[in-house]
């Protein structure tokens, strides 16, 4: 029988607590922004046409909004996780 | 959809040549049990992320998105905002602690810190479940695909798709499956965008022609007379035949059938004003002996239904093209409230032993296909909102929790290239999103609309720029198909070898075996998948995507959640959220009014009125995952005692 352990945590991840609020507090922005986004659909979704800015009206704003913050918040995740890890692995070699 | 291409014929086998050529190459690397289902955790973080667009993006969102966007204008796009969106989820929660956790499969890492074998069986038929809702809609989209671009008939289609997809899967497994993602997720967002730039220089034009390819086709009006008798029209070119009137709810569609030069046609009538006026509409009409005629005479390879959807003022002006504009002019003016689109509604009816299906012209302001409205009712009852809501919390959820995504973090090496490969997918993911918008509302009003088939729109856009973009993206098409295929496969394969018959059932004694076993289940889902996607010809089966989301949301994504984050949570606890999860979702839709339409039945005599279950089955399965564990004892392991126990099987060090 094969039955071997599924896990493979190996090595301590020293940045896990921090990378574990960080991603918590991140989700939390963006759920409320797309919380909002649905709330607006639901409540008021003539507001969704009202022009905003170059003809465009707030449901292609927004809606591409969504998609631009996923992308931004993403690196600004990947850059703090990946320096806060950088730190550990320095404090370990010294 | 037009003759088969030759073109289109050598791109497909092109593209079916590379694939098995690569499955072939890297079947060396799948010889151990790790190399089979994690491609040996070597895939570069960036492949991988492609690879994550290419195994996300399927049919559903390539064809389904593009063609709903097509039809009803932005409510198709809110598909797009909600499936990215869930990727932030997975990003910010899931895919560290699935690196850190799993192994092989979703299952490995749900019961990393319990080794339950109860949880190791509920995880494993969950994915089973989430994975055969998926596949089904996917293999019946490649045998629909099939049909015009290959010429073959639909079941050939279909086990042509299940044939090289086992071969896939079977020779190399993951590796392989890896590599055809990437391919194909790089080549559609790749001519995704060249067709955005082609039609923003095409530009705008009231009299769409496909770039002098297809003359636009002008529906006729003619005006016509109310007595007591019915309806008469004023021209005595046109002869009146029959009336039908259409009642829905409270609301009477008059259609009147007219004849010319011996060709009886139905018209749809409407009254504005006191005026009386008759459209030209299209229709298909199956007679009492079975024979159907389109337009008035017998359906053949000349005579099908003409593509439609145009704009008949750009922003207030008949007449007009506007030449190239920017992306954000394209948006701007077809938005325009002073802009027209003609968009196509369908009416169905059986009268005197015919079954009639009329496709007729519903013209609407330019702001109304830029805004939600057309396909959600948010301004209709409190139900129809809910329901939307529902559907939204569910792709916000379901994503982070579909294992045959999750499995693609066990083939990067580390939990750095697991979340580096995650914002590569939501850079490619979202970007493809953005450009779905444009490729709707250019199939929209550009006259490229099956207004009986909507999934073809994206192909047939492309068609519209020449010969090559059609058959590359036909092609495209196909690969798409096969990378989510894989996809599902080979979650699907690893759930049965590696889930039930190794750490459940524990009949697997070593790494040959298990590989063995992973490729015996793949041949035996994928000649699953060749059956259920015969049975289901002709059934609209695109809601089993939204079931998938439902119940990974509601089954899945409650104990990732809680397993991550809440000490107390118990074994017992998790396999009760997992059964109430499935149980009520599935539930739910089996008693929704999509289901009732699919018995046959009146939708609107449903038990249920909500199509989307999310917003009960979700907060059912958190309930239940909290309820259970506070009731039954702690079992879940300290993560520093997982630690101790990986390092004893010596496994390779994961953190960086």
């Amino acid at each position: 029988m094969l039955h071997e352990p599924a896990n493979v945590v190996t090595g301590v991840d020293e940045a896990a607590a921090y990378k574990r609020r960080l991603g918590l507090w991140m989700l939390a922005v963006y759920g409320v922004l797309y919380l909002i986004f649905i709330i607006i659909n639901v409540a008021s979704p003539k507001t969704m046409g009202v022009i905003v800015v170059g003809g465009l009206n707030l449901a292609i704003i927004y809606g591409f909004a969504l998609i631009v913050i996923a992308f931004i918040l993403a690196i600004v995740y990947n850059w703090l996780c990946t320096r806060h890890e950088k730190s550990f692995e320095t404090e370990g070699k010294a | 959809m037009g003759e088969v291409k030759p073109l289109a014929i050598v791109l497909f086998l092109v593209i079916v040549g590379l694939v098995l050529a690569i499955s072939f190459y890297t079947a060396r690397r799948a010889r151990s049990a790790s190399g089979y289902y994690a491609a040996g955790g070597r895939i570069h973080w960036g492949v991988n992320g492609i690879a994550f667009a290419g195994d996300y993006l399927s049919a559903a969102s390539f064809l389904g998105i593009c063609g709903m966007i097509a039809t009803a204008g932005y409510d198709g796009f809110l598909y797009s905002i909600g499936y990215l969106a869930g990727w932030v989820v997975a990003l910010f929660v899931v895919a560290e602690p699935m690196r850190r956790l799993g192994r092989y499969t979703f299952t490995d890492a749900l019961d990393a810190k319990f080794n339950k074998r109860g949880l190791k069986l509920m995880a494993a038929l969950a994915t089973l479940i989430v994975s055969i809702f998926y596949l089904i809609p996917q293999m019946v989209g490649a045998g629909v695909l099939i049909e015009p671009l290959l010429g073959l008939p639909y079941w050939a289609g279909v086990v042509l798709v299940g044939a090289i997809v086992i071969t896939i899967v079977a020779t190399a497994g993951m590796t392989s499956t890896t590599y055809v993602q990437f391919i194909k997720g790089a080549l559609l967002i790749v001519f995704t965008l060249i067709i955005t730039v082609a039609l923003c220089v095409r530009g705008l034009s009231t009299e769409p022609d496909q770039g002098g390819r297809v003359p636009f086709y002008e529906y006729k009006t003619i005006t016509a007379t109310q007595t007591a008798e019915g309806i008469t029209p004023e021209d005595p070119a046109y002869q009146k035949v029959d009336q039908y009137d259409l009642k829905v709810k409270d609301k009477v569609t008059s259609f009147v059938k007219l004849e010319k030069d011996g060709v009886a046609t139905w018209w749809k009538a409407t009254v504005k004003d006191g005026t009386v006026t008759l459209h030209e509409t299209q229709e298909v009409v199956i007679k009492a002996d079975g024979s159907k005629w389109i337009n008035g005479a017998p359906a053949s390879k000349d005579n099908k239904l003409r593509l439609v959807g145009n704009l008949s003022k750009i922003a207030g002006k008949e007449d007009v093209e506007t030449g190239a504009v920017n992306p954000f002019r394209f948006l701007a003016l077809i938005g325009d409230p002073d802009t027209t689109v003609n968009l196509w509604k369908k009416a169905a009816f059986t009268h005197q032993g015919e079954s009639v299906t009329v496709y007729y012209e519903a013209p609407v302001p330019g702001d109304t296909v830029t805004r939600p409205g057309q396909l959600f009712k948010l301004e209709g009852s409190a139900m129809d909102r809910v329901d939307f809501f529902s559907l939204m919390l569910a792709l916000f959820f379901g994503t982070a929790a579909l294992p045959h995504i999750l499995i693609r973090y066990y083939t990067v090496p580390s939990q750095r290239a697991a979340r580096k490969s995650t914002v590569v997918a939501i850079a490619a993911i979202g970007f493809f999103y953005i450009l779905t918008l444009f490729l709707g509302l250019g199939a929209m009003t550009n006259a490229t609309v099956n207004p009986a088939d909507n999934n073809m729109s994206a192909p047939l856009l492309a068609q519209s720029f020449g010969t090559f973009l059609f058959a590359m993206i036909s092609a495209i098409a196909f690969a798409t198909v096969l990378g989510t295929v894989s996809g599902l496969i080979i979650a699907a394969s690893g759930a049965v070898a590696h889930d039930l018959m190794d750490r459940f059932g524990g009949i697997i004694k070593n790494e040959r075996q298990k590989v063995v076993a992973g490729r015996a289940a793949a041949f035996t889902v994928g000649a699953l998948a060749i059956l259920l996607g015969i049975a289901f010809h002709g059934v609209n089966v695109s809601f089993l995507v939204g079931l998938a989301f439902a119940v990974a949301a509601s089954a899945n994504l409650p104990c990732i959640l809680m397993m991550l984050f809440w000490k107390r949570t118990t074994s017992k606890g998790m396999i009760a959220s997992i059964i109430v999860g499935i149980i009520v979702s599935v539930g739910i839709i089996l008693f929704s009014p999509t289901a009732w339409e699919l018995y046959g039945l009146v939708p609107t005599d449903a038990p249920i009125p909500f199509k989307n279950p999310g917003i009960f089955s979700i907060p059912a399965s958190f309930l239940t995952i909290i309820i259970v564990s506070l009731l039954t004892k702690r079992d879940m392991m300290d993560e520093s005692k997982l630690h101790g126990a990986a390092q004893a099987t010596a496994a390779p060090a994961t953190t960086k």
